[in-house]
């Protein structure tokens, strides 16, 4: 029995070293993924895993960074901080990671932030929309570490407010929002801000409080300014109920909105929707980079067809892919500070296309890219232009 | 734009809201006038009447007239019905077993719509459609213009029949004196089914006209829309037919001009509070009738 015992202990002990021996610290460069592929929400994580994954395994097929392969570490946070804090830290502890991808919820991402910042881990998530995560603002602090793909919900009223004054020739606009949505308030105060800057003057701001039914009275008063954009930040039944009114009172105004107009053509006629834009982070289908990127998804995942969170987790994997070429390309050891400080820096500076979008970062990390719009067309949501 | 055609164009919008309010206020009225019970369950027929113009436009594609039709007789008979079943057992029983009763009716009606419509609101499909028409420099929608005349249309045959008919002569009587009308060989249980079916007839009206102007229906959408024509009601003078319509008109207009000057967000407190005013100063509202104790 001893002489078992003995001859088992041998062999872990054996296959423990060569385990250790077997992977040369060198010839790999080792990334985190970190995110929910199980519980409520793994459809989302399962979709930013795969188009990550899709990256990374090109990448390495093709040789790899500098003759390094791309070793990515996987851990499952459920979509619970705690979770992610603790999986991040066996991450750093145990498997060495230089870089992180995620997480995919924005309260995860937050928590993880939180730790990865005051050890300069460099960390890009493909969909935390919150502002938290790259800032903080109770104490004014960037997390110059963190950055993200995705766009969050102000930038869409910046982007329509830049829309309407180069593509529509708008010099007045209209807005009506519902107050005491931080939604459709965020995208307001950001289109206001944009409109400021470029040289439209905002003639009406209209609000009305939650489960309106008529808007008829704002609407009016809209009408009476004549303005040549009306920019309803809602959600769609809402938007729904507005432009009809708004053609009821005699708004001719061409309707902008957010992302939160999707679907909204179930909500009003075609006629009255007509020639409305608004604008979304992925449409499928739309542009050759995103035809591509659906064949790739589709052969890598048995037909699958990618969702806007698979396109955010490959671009995801490019900007950090591009900052982890810089910091090779300085010779510098991978897993070390200057290593990581060098792969933050590059991202910082990045100017990586995506399948989305080309990236660069403003100060507070947030991507600057281009969005989708969608355009109404006899009653059909259809894509129109990136801008 | 001038200031004063916003002012009417104002005033439409709030006429043309107010419509609704008077169709529907003028059902609680004539309720309370004949047995005195506030029927909290009124509200939530125009939801019914929404979605019964819903099912035939929408599911069994059948043109708005079918559906007009479908929503004012269903809302008729469901009022009825409801009359049948939850109010004359209660006939003799206090008032208060009669309200509660009636809110009783107001739930199930809204939980039943829930069960089988889903949670979710459901887009009206287009009922009437026309061109605006433009008066000077005031826009004036086509769905206005039918919304206002339909109901003033409905008002004056309302009138008519309650002053000029022998069913009306029936109704006013059961209203002065229940005991009295039925000694005189007026059958009250007739009078009293054909009053709930007018009013919820009135309410499947109100139905069409609300989802001209709001193509959305919603299992709760009945609950806000009752009680703003609750307080038009009374507002006007409960049980007063005339009370009725001015008090939905006034409440329409007032919502309007509240929400124009950039309140909107107080409108629904602004009414209430008119109610609480009322209640305060003159109870019996702008027409209603001094009741004398009975000795």
């Amino acid at each position: 029995m001893k002489r078992i015992i003995a001859l088992v202990l041998v062999l872990v002990l054996t296959l423990a070293v060569v385990g250790c021996g077997g992977k040369d610290k060198d010839s790999s460069i080792k990334v985190g993924l970190l995110g929910c592929i199980t519980g409520d929400y793994a459809q989302y994580g399962v979709a930013v895993f795969n188009g990550a994954k899709l990256y990374i395994n090109k990448v390495n097929a093709e040789g790899g960074i500098n003759g390094k392969k791309i070793e990515l570490i996987e851990y499952d946070d459920k979509g619970d901080s705690t979770e992610a804090v603790n999986a991040f830290t066996r991450m750093v502890d145990n498997d060495g990671i230089t870089a992180l991808i995620g997480s995919v919820l924005s309260g995860a991402s937050i928590a993880v932030v939180g730790e990865a910042y005051p050890i300069g881990m460099p960390v890009i998530s493909a969909s935390a929309t919150a502002a938290a995560f790259t800032y903080n603002e109770e104490t004014d602090t960037v997390y110059s570490n963190a950055f993200r793909v995705c766009f969050i919900d102000p930038f869409q009223g910046e982007k329509m407010a830049q829309f309407a004054a180069e593509k529509l020739d708008a010099k007045t606009a209209a807005v009506i929002y519902e107050t005491g949505n931080d939604y459709a308030v965020g995208l307001k105060d950001a289109f206001v801000k944009e409109c400021a800057e470029q040289g439209i003057t905002v003639v009406a701001d209209e609000g009305y409080s939650k489960g309106d039914k008529d808007f008829r009275s704002q609407l009016t008063n809209i009408a009476a300014k004549e303005p040549d954009v009306v920019f309803s930040p809602n959600y769609y039944e809402d938007d729904g109920m507005i432009v009809t009114q708004a053609r009821q009172v005699g708004v001719t105004a061409t309707f902008l909105g957010g992302d939160g107009w999707a679907r909204v053509t179930e909500y009003a006629s075609a006629a009255d929707l007509e020639g409305s834009y608004y604008c979304s982070s992925y449409a499928a289908s739309s542009t050759d980079a995103i035809k591509e990127f659906e064949a790739e998804y589709a052969e890598a995942y048995n037909g699958e067809a990618p969702s806007m969170f698979a396109a955010l987790g490959y671009d995801a994997a490019v900007v950090l892919v591009d900052a982890l070429k810089a910091a090779e390309a300085k010779k510098l050891k991978a897993g070390t500070d200057d290593y990581k400080a060098a792969v933050i820096d590059a991202m910082k500076n990045t100017s990586s296309v995506g399948v989305t979008s080309k990236y660069s970062f403003d100060e507070f990390n947030n991507p600057i890219k281009d969005a989708v719009i969608i355009k109404v067309e006899n009653g059909n949501e259809v894509f129109a232009q990136m801008f | 734009m001038s200031v004063l055609s916003t002012v009417v164009s104002q005033f439409i919008n709030g006429l043309q809201s107010g419509s609704v309010y008077a169709l529907i206020a003028l059902g609680y009225s004539m309720v309370y006038g004949i047995i005195m019970l506030l029927n909290f369950a009124h509200g939530d027929i125009i939801m019914v009447g929404a979605y019964l113009v819903w099912i035939t436009m929408s599911i069994l594609g059948l043109p708005p007239a079918v559906g007009i039709i479908a929503a004012i007789v269903g809302c008729a008979l469901l009022g009825v019905f409801i009359e049948k079943i939850a109010y004359t057992p209660l006939r003799k029983s206090p008032r208060l077993s009669l309200l509660i009763t009636a809110i009783g009716v107001s739930f199930f009606l809204q939980n039943v719509a829930q069960l089988i419509m889903g949670a979710g609101s459901k887009t009206m499909p287009t009922i009437v459609s026309g061109p605006n028409v433009r008066l000077g420099s005031v826009n004036l929608s086509f769905v206005a213009i039918v919304t206002i005349v339909v109901a003033l249309v409905s008002m004056a045959v309302l009138t008519i029949l309650v002053q000029k008919t022998k069913m009306g002569k029936a109704m006013r009587a059961v209203s002065e004196d229940m005991g009295a009308a039925q000694l005189m060989g007026i059958s009250v249980n007739k009078t009293i089914s054909f009053t709930f079916a007018i009013g919820s007839a009135l309410a499947g009206i109100g139905a069409v006209l609300y989802s001209c102007a709001y193509p959305q229906a919603s299992p709760t959408m009945g609950g806000m829309l009752g009680l703003k024509a609750f307080v038009a009601a009374v507002l006007g003078g409960i049980g007063s037919i005339p009370g009725a319509m001015i008090g939905g008109f006034a409440i329409g207009v007032l919502e309007a001009f509240v929400s124009a000057v950039g309140l909107s967000v107080w409108k629904e407190g602004v009414v209430f509070a008119i109610l609480i005013l009322v209640l305060l100063i003159k109870p019996t509202g702008i027409m209603g009738r001094e009741i004398k104790e009975k000795v």
